[in-house]
This record gives structure tokens, sequence and C-alpha cells, in this order.
């Protein structure tokens, strides 16, 4: 994927403020293309990390390096203009759209026309159009974020670092924007790396999901890997439990569709086509275990025979872990747990409905190949979610 | 109010008959002024900025000091200059007293902390991320200062127009250092006072109508700038 | 935005145009600081004489006109080159001092006692200030002086104790810290007496109707003396000595004498000053 090392290196790198360490991070790479999404809880240090990347932020100890470069020597200025940043605030200037998005051509001094290309093209891309001579200050929220975002990618930057630049958006106009920035990185080599909250955002752009806490990390891993695999309680808090199966549509039928998963099927609803990566998401209290073959007496479409590999006490009640040719977990009261007699190794049915699965359809490999995004796309992500 | 009347009349006539002798009077005031509010704004933005946009030990008292000093008595500052300025002073070797020079330099110490009091907030005034995503858009300090005090221009501009009234208007400092020669000194201020103390009460009314013209009129510009049509 | 960049290009081009007027500063040698009192120059001789010297001799007069403390204690600083001031007693103690050379008188006008037409303390026609001034003092009757340490003031001063009375403090007894014009006005207003020069209260009464009459006038207190003294260059070497010389040559010559016989004439229909040079002290009534 890369040649050579990776595109941005950290290694050891320890960041105070007001004499307290708020970053400690003892190694963090990116490589060319790669999208990495951060995660962790308010005051982490997930911003202290972008910033420190750019080379805005003074370090006590440790070196960055972009393309094997030290960030905080040389020409800090011309390196820093390989890179973009946008923050959780739009922090437009007070002008017109068009002259926002020009704002960091215009700093590296690009030509009158060339400017205009790329601002015009830019704009389009963000279907931002029409605004072109609209006041920065008469925008609403979702068209001041996607200036922002259009102003960040115009400098086409190798790397572009987002710090939560979806907060506060109402779902609809976060979904799309965020349709409509994927589709803008997708069309370049650009990589990226952002903070977010948002589990299902973080599952479908990433190649990578980092998850942060108290200035560490703690845990860098491919997103289903941390999903399903979190190193610790804390990184399962953040990611939240449920299982998460990749999968490929094997066929569909109006608005269901099969999922191959580990040599079973899965009937889930989802506008999803045939061919296509996803990512099933199956919360562990909407799993029930029977002691009897439930298929012809329940509703659940997803039934299938299990062995319980593992029980552990979580809170009120057991998290049982079982194995139906994929895992699955499942949340069990110790009343039901002993009413059925349920005991690691024991063969019994788990079930689930196909309405309770979420389906994440994976970011496709190339905007080329994925043709026009379709109109409702951000429904059909929101239609099976029961999350958030 | 006749007599307001007869110094309309009055100002009127010796405009539209282009007096020569207040016509050089209201030019100077203009010239003087207009170069000591040009002095303090390239003063006063660049301290300023550096003051508002950094860190340092006794930043408070700084701040403190310059806000004191928007309150300078104009005649305080003409007895200080005159001070340092006279024949066998510290600056007399510059040959400055009762020259238009010696205004121009008592009437930028009065304006500059003004304006640079106004940067000061105007700039403070931003939001700190602000700074943070000019740098992150690739620019240099250079850039963003610049970018930042184009972002505060409506306040900015309101400082310029509060350093240039203060000293177009003000008159202790023009006649402690200027000393009102005529046709060299004499500026509408000084010239207003100095009619008032020989009696002629219509010439001094004229020549208040028009510093008070000229004064609306240069408002009139800089208000346009400031408020400059702005994009649908 | 293009009138805004052109109000813009304006106010700035206005503004540097000043600076090639500021930044030309003339000549040393041939600028002169003439320190004179705030009446002398109201009175508009000033306008007359020193164009004239400019044009004569090429020099340039920056006229600075102060009360006559500040004009003397100027002379003491070095800080002028040339003094026109009517200030007798000051002026000899300049000259003792060291600090004046060449004391010359030059023209003199008188002081008039002025007062509202209903006259309440009875003083029109009085022999003498003394007089007058003590039935200001007895009945009470307001006064208002310049109370500035101007020469006027100096000689209502000199007046005040040549009638024995001490009128500091006293109710009646107003100090406005004006020059001669405003200290009019505000007598005028208030229906109070005063001591001005006549050419003061001549153009005041010309251009504005002041209710004040003259009512006591033309006794030998009340000359008003001008004389012309040039600052030493011994003591201060940076003065303008030659310029000073030059100007007081001037206004002590028959040509300038002969311009001071005529001002005012067409202004107030008398002549303002009356031209001394050359005459010995004695004859002035001093």
């Amino acid at each position: 994927m890369t040649s050579g090392g990776p595109m941005l290196e950290v290694r050891g790198l320890q960041v105070q403020r007001g004499g307290r360490g708020v970053l400690d991070v003892a190694s963090f790479h990116l490589g060319d293309g790669e999208f990495v999404s951060l995660i962790g809880p308010n005051g982490c240090g997930k911003s202290t990390l972008l910033l420190s990347m750019m080379g805005l932020l003074p370090r006590a100890a440790g070196e960055i390096l972009f393309r094997g470069e030290d960030v905080f020597s040389g020409d800090r200025v011309a390196r820093r203009r390989r890179m973009a940043m946008v923050l959780q605030e739009p922090l437009l200037f007070d002008a017109t759209v068009h002259d926002n998005v020009a704002a960091g051509l215009r700093l590296r001094g690009l030509g009158r026309e060339e400017t205009r290309r790329r601002v015009g093209y830019y704009l389009e891309r963000f279907r931002l159009g029409d605004l072109a001579q609209r006041s920065a200050r008469k925008l609403s929220g979702g068209e001041a974020r996607r200036v922002s975002l259009a102003r960040a990618l115009a400098v086409e930057p190798e790397v572009v670092f987002l710090d939560e630049p979806f907060a506060s958006l109402d779902v609809p106009t976060r979904q799309s924007i965020t349709a409509d920035l994927e589709r803008a990185i997708r069309g370049s080599r650009m990589a990226a790396v952002l903070v977010t909250h948002d589990r299902s955002e973080a599952l479908r752009l990433s190649d990578r999901i980092v998850v942060m806490n108290e200035g560490r990390i703690v845990q860098s891993d491919a997103p289903s890997v941390v999903m399903n695999s979190p190193v610790n309680e804390f990184v399962a808090s953040c990611v939240g439990m449920e299982t998460i199966l990749p999968g490929e549509v094997v066929r569909r039928n109006e608005w269901e569709v099969a999922i191959g998963v580990g040599g079973q099927e899965i009937d889930a609803v989802a506008e999803a086509s045939v061919g296509e990566q996803v990512y099933c998401c199956v919360r562990p209290e909407n799993v029930v275990i029977e002691v009897v073959n439930p298929t012809l007496t329940s509703s659940a479409r997803n039934v299938y025979l299990a062995r319980i590999t593992r029980v552990a006490s979580v809170g009120p009640y057991l998290e049982v872990r079982l194995d139906c040719g994929f895992p699955l977990v499942a949340h069990v009261t110790p009343d039901s747990f002993a009413l059925l007699r349920l005991e690691e190794g024991k063969r019994v049915w788990a079930s689930f409905k196909a309405t309770a699965i979420h389906v994440i359809r994976k970011r496709r490999a190339s905007a080329a190949a994925a043709g026009p995004a379709p109109a409702n796309e951000s429904v059909a992500d929101g239609a099976a979610s029961t999350q958030r | 109010m006749d007599l307001v009347l007869d110094g309309l009349a009055k100002a009127i006539a010796l405009v539209v008959h282009l007096d020569p002798e207040v016509a050089g009077i209201a030019l100077l005031s203009l010239e003087v002024s207009g170069l000591a509010t040009l002095v303090s704004v390239v003063l006063g933005v660049s301290l300023g900025a550096a003051v508002a946009l950094n860190q340092f030990p006794g930043k408070r008292a700084v701040v403190a000091i310059v806000n004191t000093g928007m309150g300078l008595p104009p005649v305080v500052v003409g007895l200080f200059v005159s001070i340092l300025l006279w024949r066998n002073g510290p600056l007399g070797f510059l040959g400055l007293l009762y020259t238009p020079a010696a205004i121009v330099i008592a009437q930028s110490v009065i304006a500059t902390p003004i304006v640079m009091g106004i940067s000061i907030s105007a700039l403070q005034a931003l939001p700190a991320a602000l700074r943070t995503q000019i740098l992150a858009l690739g620019a240099t300090r250079a850039q963003m200062v610049w970018m930042l005090v184009r972002e505060a221009r409506l306040p900015l501009m309101a400082g310029v127009m509060a350093g240039f009234g203060g000293v177009i208007s003000e008159v202790g400092a023009s006649i402690m250092v200027g000393g009102n020669v005529r046709g060299y000194t004499r500026v509408l201020t000084s010239a207003t006072v100095m009619e008032v103390g020989r009696g002629n009460f219509d010439v001094a009314i004229a020549l208040s109508l028009i510093l008070l013209g000229a004064c609306l009129a240069i408002n009139w510009c800089l208000t346009a700038i400031q408020q400059r049509e702005r994009p649908r | 935005m293009r009138p805004t960049t052109a109000a813009a290009t304006m106010l700035a081009a206005l503004a540097l145009s000043a600076a090639p007027a500021t930044a030309a500063a003339e000549p040393a040698t041939k600028a002169l600081i003439l320190a004179t009192t705030t009446s002398t120059q109201d009175s508009g001789l000033l306008d007359v004489l020193v164009p004239a010297f400019e044009k004569e001799t090429g020099y340039f007069v920056k006229t600075i006109s102060v009360g006559s403390g500040q004009a003397i204690a100027m002379a003491r600083k070095g800080e002028a080159d040339v003094l026109l001031v009517h200030s007798p007693a000051d002026e000899k103690k300049v000259v003792e001092d060291g600090f004046g050379v060449n004391r010359r008188v030059v023209m003199h006008n008188d002081f008039v006692v002025v007062g509202p037409v209903t006259d309440p303390a009875g003083i029109r026609g009085a022999r003498t200030t003394a007089d007058a001034f003590e039935k200001i003092a007895s009945s009470g009757a307001l006064f208002l002086s310049r109370g500035d340490n101007s020469g006027t003031h100096a000689k209502e001063k000199g007046l005040w104790r040549s009638a024995a009375v001490n009128p500091e403090g006293r109710r009646w007894y107003q100090q406005t810290g004006l020059g001669m014009g405003d200290t009019l006005n505000v007598a005028s207003e208030k229906g109070g007496y005063a001591l001005t020069d006549r050419a003061t209260y001549l153009s005041l009464k010309k251009s504005r109707a002041i209710a004040l009459e003259v009512l006591v006038e033309k006794e030998p207190l009340l000359l008003n003396v001008y004389h012309v003294i040039e600052v030493a260059a011994a003591r201060w070497p940076k003065v303008n000595a030659a310029g000073a010389r030059a100007f007081a040559d001037f206004v002590v010559s028959p040509r300038a004498q002969q311009m001071i016989a005529r001002f005012g004439v067409d202004k107030v229909g008398a002549p303002l000053f009356v031209p001394d040079a050359g005459k010995p002290e004695a004859q002035l009534g001093l």
C-alpha cells in the first residue's frame, strides 16, 4: 500500500498543558489514503493528537514525522500546507462562501484562474454551487459545515484531520454531509483522521479505529476487530457491546436481504445490493436463547443452532457468548439462565429478528465504481438503525 | 439663535468664496489629524495585535495602561510633548516646536492608545479557535494576523473613527505644541478658540460648522468602508 | 467595493499630503519665535506688522501669543527669541536678571475702566483710577479681573495697590482666568466693571455691541506701554539673536511706527495705538 514508511508517524509523543501530561502516545501511524477514526471520551486527547500532528502544539517529548521529515523543524508552514484540518465549529470568515473556500488557496498564492476552477469544483462536490456569493453569516448550520469542509479539501491536502466536524447536526443533515465528504475523499488519495462519537460512522468510513483514553492509545485495529474484540472493558464500553459481523449480500427480495456470514445466512431489512460487503450488527439484548428449536413457532427469521462458549457476569445480567458458525453475544438474566439450566458447552438455539439487525454498508473502493450517489442512501442507513 | 444663524451665513460665505485663509486652516486640520490618525492606525493595530495575540507576563498591566491612555486629556499630552520639544529640552535639537509636525506628534500620542485599546479588544473578541483554523489552513504568522485583522474590521474601523474624532476635535495639544501661528500651525480648533477670545463669534461659529462638516464628511467615508456593500 | 476603495485612497492621499508640509522644517536661521500677549495679538496689529517684516527681511516669524507671565517665562527659559509685551515691572526684572537685552519702547495704548451704563458705584468721570476703585470696593459692585498674570492683570493689581484696597477674596471681585475679550464678555453679561485696554474694548464694541461703557480714562496710571526686548543670546546660545535684533529694529523703525500710527482707523474709527519709539521714558508719564 505505501512505499517506504507510513505517511505520518508518531513516536513517543508527550504533550503537556498547564504542567500536566495530556497526551502520551507511544506509537501511531497513518498510511497513504488510509482512513482512521479516533474515538474516546471527552478530554482523552483526541484533539490534542490532531493538533500535534499538524505541528500546531508544542511537544514535551517524542517525534512526529511526515513523510520522514520532522514536523517541528524545517519549513513548517510548507509542510502544514500539505495537510488540512476541520474543527468542531465551522469558523467561517466574514466573507462570501466563494471567498471562504478560496481562503486556503489564496494563502498558498495559487493563481486566480486555478483558484476559481478549484473553488467551483469543490463547491459542486459539496452541493454549494448556488450559494457561492452568499455571505457566510447567512448560512444554516449544515451549509456552514459544508463550506468548512470544502475549504479544507480545496487545498487538496495529502491528509485531512477532522475534529468532530459533524457535531450538533441533525441526523439527515449529518448523513448527507458525511456522504458528500466520503465521495470527495474517495476521489483522491487523501488520508483522513476523523474524531467522532458516532460508531456507525466510524464503522462505515474507516480502515482502522483507534480508541484513546486519558492521553493514551488503548486499541488500534480494523473496525470489526475493535468492535468484536475490545481489548478491555473500557474499549468495550466505548464502542458499545454488540456483535458486528462482516458479510456479503447473497440474495435480495424487495426490502429483505440475505447476508452470508460465516457459512450461515442472516436475514435482514436493508437496501443493499447483491454482492455488497456489509456489516451486520446485533445487540446482545436482542438475542434470544431457547432450548427447543423455535423455527416454526417464532416470528424471528434468524434461528441458529449454537454452542455456549463462555459466560461472564456483567452487572445485573449475564453475557453469554455463542458460536453459531459466527460469534454471537446474548444478554440473559441470571434467573433465565438458571431456569433453562444453561451452562458453558451446552447446545442451544439462538435467534433474533430480521428487523433487529442494523446493516452498515461498507464504504466502496472508489466513487467511480459506485456511480452517482443513490438519493436515499442515508435513509437506508437509518431505516434499520436501532442504536444511538 | 441669531448668532448661530449669523455664523451659518458666515460659514457658507467663507466656503463659497473659498476664503483662502479659512481653506488653509481647514486643510491643515485635516492633513495634520489625518496623518496623526494614519500613524496611530499603523502603531495601534500592530501593537494591539501583538498584545492581543500573545501571552506574556504583565499583559494585564499593559492592557490597563493602554485603556487608561485612551482617556488621556489632550492638554496633558500637549504639555508633556512641548516639554520634550522645547528648544532647551531633550528633543529641542530637532527644532520641532511650533511646527505642524509637532501637532502631528502630539495627536499621534493621543490617538494611538485609542486605536490600540480598541484593536486589543476587537481581536480578543474573535473566537480563539479561529487562530488555530487559520494556521491549519496553512497561514504564516503574518498572514494569520492579517486575516484576524480583516475579520475584526468592523470594530477596528470604529477604533479608527474614534481616533480621528479624538484628534481633529482636540485643542489643548494643538495650541501648546503648535502655537496657533497664523498660516502655519493654526487649525480649526485653535482658530475657533482664538476668535471666541476676540469676540468674533460669527467667525468662531463659522469655523465650528466647517469643523463639524469636515468631521461628518470624513466619518461618512469611513463608515462607508466599514459597512461596505455586504453580499446577499 | 470600488466606491469604498476610492474613499479609502482619498483619505490616505489626504493624510499623506500632510507629510511633506509637516516635514518641511523651515531652516533654523530664518525662523524666529516672537512671544507676545493675547491682547496684542487680538488687536490685530501683528497681522499687519509681522507680514511686513517677513517680506522685508525674509524671516519666518512664529507669533506665540500667551499671557504676559508665560511670555516672560519663555524668555527666561530661552524658548523665545524676542518679546513684545507690556508689563514694565516684570520686564525690568528680566533685563536686570540678564535674560533680556536692548529693551526699547515701541508704542502705547491706554487702559480704560469700563462698566455698565447704570454705573452702580458711581465712578463715571472719576479723576483717578484709585478713586474709582475705592468707590467700587466700598459699594461692593461686581468687578471682573483677568486673574491670569497677564500685563493687564499686573496693571490692574498695581491700580488696586494705588487705591489701598485689597480685593482678593472679596465676594464682588471675580477672576476669570481668561483673555481680555472673554473677560469683557463676562463683565457685559453680568453687568460688572473691568479694566481693559482700549483696543480690545473698541473692537469688541464694534463687532458685538457689548453692554459696557468707558467710565474712567486718560489718566497717567492707565497708560499701557509696549516694549520690545531681545532675549539674551549670552544666556541662551540657541536664541536666534540676529533675527531678534532684526525684528526689534523693525518695530521701532519709522516705517513700522507709521503703520502703528495708522492702525485701527478703518476698523474702529480711531487709532488703537500711539507710536512711541525713541521717546524717553519720562515723557510717557512712567
